[in-house]
């Protein structure tokens, strides 16, 4: 019998992106996206269910589909994208409701996978220039984002020990970059405009946005197990990321930074969230050599990524408004998805 | 494809490091700013501090070494001294770990950093000598070394809390102590202000006799010609298993203070042979 998925956040980036590589996979025999808005890709075969993470719809689903694995890659990585509230409910709260479905007696759950981010760690002058997945914090969170980022750790590494017949796999995942991806560092290079602080040029690690999607593949593929560090090989400093995408160099004092910051952020002249602020002073490495002797290996590299970045940005600036884009009808999907008329693939056979 | 990806439609990169518009290493340093440093280092080296060495074969040529000397001057010119020295004399990279504290300092710390500075921690110190077989320098006495007035000088503090023995049994590597004259006459420390360095959160403020000779700009950098001597030790290695999480406290702190002691009589006797503090 074919393995049974679940995966969060269809709507959100991350989800579409893992629903299409999974739905290649011949080994997996349902695909269930759940989300608060339509997909933003398009998918073949993933039955889309538009759900809250509330803890009863969660469970019911969980015990009505025999799902087995359930991939989590829902969590807002991005402090400036939404209150403090929305970050709270959708990280912690929305993680915690999925754990207490996947976990509840009876449950069909035997493999978790969860997209965590290096954030863990945080940014400090006292860490190690290289982080192990054991290796702890220099000091304790001090920002929302990282304090819930910790939060839902901790829920995960609870599950794990609670559910010792449940695999659980936790990716943290270094600051992505690629063809497609938006977050405040992109957003920074996109308008070529990168803000750094005076004084500082620490080094930054990246990973491509694709190779995070074969990384997930893999994992469920291969029934990862424990956390792991995922980025792309080697570091680089934030100047050469800017020579790299082309942008311009904006200094910040390094005093009072986030101060002489607000003014250009309010006028959207740069994006500066807290946890950039301190990712632009000292910098963040992660060691992937358990990811490695897992047996996977980031296809590009930290500075790769950023080239990948900086290369979709000319084509798209040059071209942009010609690229189709997909939009989700509704209608259309259950037609192609349970109507019996259709009786192939809906793509051209030649690709 | 009815919705082709932006990525689909990119080129392949060449390599990992195909993109790559610096030198700047993993640990942030460039040789670039190295070949900038030397050229500042050289006239210092060679005609300012006089540099000269005793035993400088007793550094491994090599494989992994922790370098550990005395570390005196309110800034301490022998770091990049010694880094400056091995570098030229064996052609081979030395890391100079240094106190977390410069990371925090705006350009301080980056330059440090390219110059082949690293923050001392014991992950670091491990990846360097264990998994890369590179030379790091530390400086056991840490803050308690430079920070010392002048009438205290070459009286060794104490060494920590032994870490860098841990260090060096966990990565199996031998520590080479290296003492150094001089360094103390080149900014000696009249006076600490401790208010002071509360204030501007520094882990020490010192009033020094450049300051008093020079002025309050001159005087903070510009050292006194004194002349620097470097003797190498004999290496000390250890004879433990490597790799353990933690070794018996009282075995590292029998052989911090062995060396420590070793060190310590090896400067007194180097000061007793001294006839002029320029001059050597």
């Amino acid at each position: 019998m074919g393995k049974r998925v679940l995966l969060t956040g269809l709507d959100t980036f991350w989800g579409g992106r893992v629903a299409a590589a999974l739905e290649k996979d011949p080994e997996i025999e349902l695909l269930l996206g759940l989300g608060t808005g339509p997909p933003s890709v398009q998918l073949e075969r993933t039955e889309y269910v538009r759900a809250d993470t509330s803890y009863s719809i969660l469970s019911r689903i969980v015990r009505a589909t025999k799902v087995d694995t359930v991939v989590h890659t829902f969590l807002i990585l991005d402090s400036s994208s939404g209150s403090g509230r929305t970050l709270h409910e959708t990280n912690v709260i929305g993680t915690m409701n999925l754990l207490a479905a996947a976990g509840a007696s009876g449950s069909s759950v035997r493999h978790i996978v969860v997209k965590s981010s290096s954030v863990v760690y945080g940014s400090h002058p006292a860490d190690p220039a290289w982080f192990a997945e054991e290796t702890p914090r220099s000091r304790p969170p001090r920002s929302r984002l990282e304090r819930s980022i910790c939060e839902v750790e901790s829920y995960v590494r609870d599950f794990a020990e609670d559910n010792p017949g449940v695999k659980v796999a936790l990716f943290r995942v270094a600051n992505v970059l690629g063809a497609d991806i938006d977050t405040p560092l992109s957003r920074n290079l996109a308008r070529k405009l990168l803000p750094y602080v005076a004084g500082y040029d620490p080094l930054v690690q990246f990973v491509e946005e694709d190779d995070v999607v074969r990384c997930f593949e893999y994992a469920v593929r291969a029934g990862l197990d424990g956390a792991y560090n995922l980025a792309g090989s080697g570091k680089l400093p934030v100047s050469e990321v800017a020579a790299i995408a082309g942008a311009r160099r904006l200094p910040l004092s390094p005093f009072l930074t986030r101060r002489a910051a607000a003014p250009l952020v309010a006028a959207r002249l740069i994006s500066f969230p807290r946890e950039l602020e301190e990712l632009l002073k000292y910098g963040r490495g992660i060691d992937t050599g358990k990811l490695a002797r897992a047996g996977f290996l980031p296809a590009t590299s930290s500075a790769g990524a950023v080239e990948r970045f900086a290369q979709a940005n000319r084509l798209r600036k040059a071209v942009g408004g010609q690229l189709p884009r997909y939009r989700y009808e509704a209608d259309v999907e259950a037609f192609f998805k349970h109507s019996p008329a259709v009786v192939g693939p809906d793509e051209p056979a030649a690709s | 494809m009815p919705f082709p990806e932006v990525s689909e439609l990119l080129p392949t990169l060449a390599g990992p490091d195909a993109a790559r518009r610096s030198d700047v290493d993993e640990w942030g340093r460039s040789e670039h700013v190295r070949t900038l440093a030397r050229a500042v280092g050289s006239p210092l080296y060679d005609h300012w501090f006089r540099v000269e060495w005793e035993g400088l074969e007793k550094v491994p040529r090599s494989g992994g070494a922790l370098l550990i000397a005395n570390h005196g001057g309110a800034i301490p010119a022998d770091a990049p001294m010694i880094m400056h020295g091995i570098e030229r004399e064996l052609g081979r990279p030395v890391y100079g770990l240094a106190d977390r504290w410069f990371r925090s300092v705006p350009g301080v710390g980056t330059l440090w950093s390219r110059a082949g500075g690293v923050a001392a921690h014991p992950d670091n110190a491990h990846r360097l000598l264990r998994d890369q077989g590179q030379l790091a320098l530390v400086f056991p006495e840490g803050e308690k070394g430079p920070s010392k007035l002048a009438s205290e000088r070459y009286r060794l503090r104490r060494f920590g809390r032994g870490g860098f023995v841990e260090t060096a049994m966990r990565a199996g590597v031998p520590v080479v102590p290296i003492a150094v004259v001089g360094a103390e006459e080149s900014m000696p420390i009249l006076y600490r202000s401790r208010a002071g360095a509360k204030l501007l959160k520094v882990p020490y403020l010192p009033f020094t006799l450049n300051h008093l000779l020079l002025g309050p700009v001159l005087g903070s950098f510009v050292y006194l010609p004194a002349k620097f001597r470097f003797r190498v030790l004999e290496p000390v290695r250890f004879d433990v298993e490597p790799g353990l999480e933690r070794y018996p406290r009282g075995q590292v702190m029998e052989a911090a203070e062995a060396i420590r002691r070793q060190m310590q009589e090896t400067l007194y006797e180097m000061l007793a042979k001294r006839r002029s503090i320029w001059f050597g």
